[in-house]
């Protein structure tokens, strides 16, 4: 069966993940530009990186028939120099015409502190600049509600349309918010934190399958590239209909994505 | 009676997932006795008994037989910081996992 993860980072993964991936169906991944687990000694280590998420993914995803897309910022955790930031911000224009480029992301924050929401709110503003689409990540534990509640306040502030911007990694004291603003919600499916696919099928139950998508956010930590195929068995245990799942893993993310008209599915 | 949003039974829901979370008690249950059997910590370092973590763990765990809906929910507020303004400066880059300075 078709679908689309539309968070991981494939950087971090080798090329049997992608074999894997193909096999279980995915047609078309999506790349945020992240935080390598180790900061940058310099912009230019960016310069690199936005090279590799332009020009060697794709291939790489090419060769096992997957669409590969990506997203391209700098990310919360090395937004505290605002210095930096502002000198790895000035080399993004340069790539957002490459043709796997949908938008910027995944801009957030992360401790919530001052000099990250100045960080986010300069990048809010790339965006509504370009008329590019928008991936959020939100904090991690104690940080995330706070976070999410700052995101969406500067995202509004900075008068973005909601239904152009995906709030990720939703979880059950986030979603409700996420969604009543109009926004899009992606939900992590990670083994440790964030959501289990048990959670995440009973977020779909309670909360509806309207403007919410599954992702792995497949790294270089404690994750799995196959993590959105296997919630889909959870889904179908419980009784419910591969119509479910599409629209979960294919329609949702195809409408999302598909405001951008560089995302195209293969085929 | 609340619609049911679960397409399956509560018998189904017993029968497809009680292992699991059986596993998952016992191991909080050993993660709180291999606590209680544990070194004290060293004299420069604060007691794990009364890190904030541990304590807000005691605090969500009668969340879970308040008898009240919304569990998961509720426990991820108990563990979330609630004050509303940026901080000042980011000094580390990782999450704790409870609120440092909630009051549990
Ligand atoms: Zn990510």
């Amino acid at each position: 069966m078709a679908y689309i993860d539309p968070h991981i980072h494939m950087v971090s993964r080798t090329t049997d993940d992608y074999r894997h991936m193909a096999a279980a169906g995915c047609v078309a991944i999506t790349e945020p530009a992240f935080w390598a687990g180790f900061d940058r000694g310099s912009p230019e280590g960016f310069r690199d990186y936005f090279r590799q998420l332009t020009e060697v993914e794709p291939k790489r995803a090419a060769a096992h028939g997957i669409a590969h897309f990506c997203w391209l910022c700098i990310n919360p955790k090395e937004a505290e120099d605002v210095g930096f930031a502002r000198e790895v911000m000035a080399l993004i224009p340069d790539f957002l015409d490459r043709p796997n480029v949908l938008g910027i992301g995944e801009i957030g924050l992360n401790k919530n502190s001052r000099n990250e929401l100045e960080v986010l709110q300069a990048q809010i503003d790339i965006a509504r600049r370009h008329d590019r689409l928008i991936l959020v990540h939100t904090p991690h534990l104690e940080d995330k509600l706070k976070g999410t509640r700052l995101t969406m306040d500067a995202l509004r502030d900075a008068g973005i349309d909601p239904g152009r911007v995906l709030i990720d990694h939703v979880e059950e004291h986030t979603v409700g918010e996420v969604l009543d603003r109009g926004f899009w919600a992606g939900m992590t499916l990670y083994p440790d934190s964030k959501c289990t696919p048990q959670r995440a099928v009973d977020i779909i139950e309670c909360w509806g399958s309207e403007r919410i998508w599954i992702n792995s956010a497949g790294d270089w930590g404690h994750s799995d590239p196959l993590s959105v195929p296997k919630c889909h068995v959870e889904m179908r245990r419980r009784g419910h209909l591969q119509a479910l799942v599409d629209r979960i893993s294919l329609h949702n993310p195809a409408a999302f994505l598909g405001q951008s008209a560089r995302f195209r599915l293969p085929g | 009676m609340p619609t049911p949003s679960c397409l399956l039974s509560t018998r189904d829901v017993v029968d497809l997932y009680f292992m699991e979370h059986r596993a998952k008690l016992l191991d909080i249950a050993a993660f709180l006795d291999r606590l209680d059997r544990a070194a004290p910590a060293p004299s420069h370092a604060a007691d794990g008994h009364d890190d904030v973590r541990v304590r807000a763990l005691r605090r969500a765990i009668p969340l879970l037989l308040d008898g009240a809906p919304d569990r998961v929910r509720r426990i991820l507020e108990l563990l979330s910081d609630h004050s509303r303004d940026p901080i000042a400066a980011a000094h580390t880059q990782s999450a704790l996992g409870a609120d440092p300075r909630g009051d549990y």
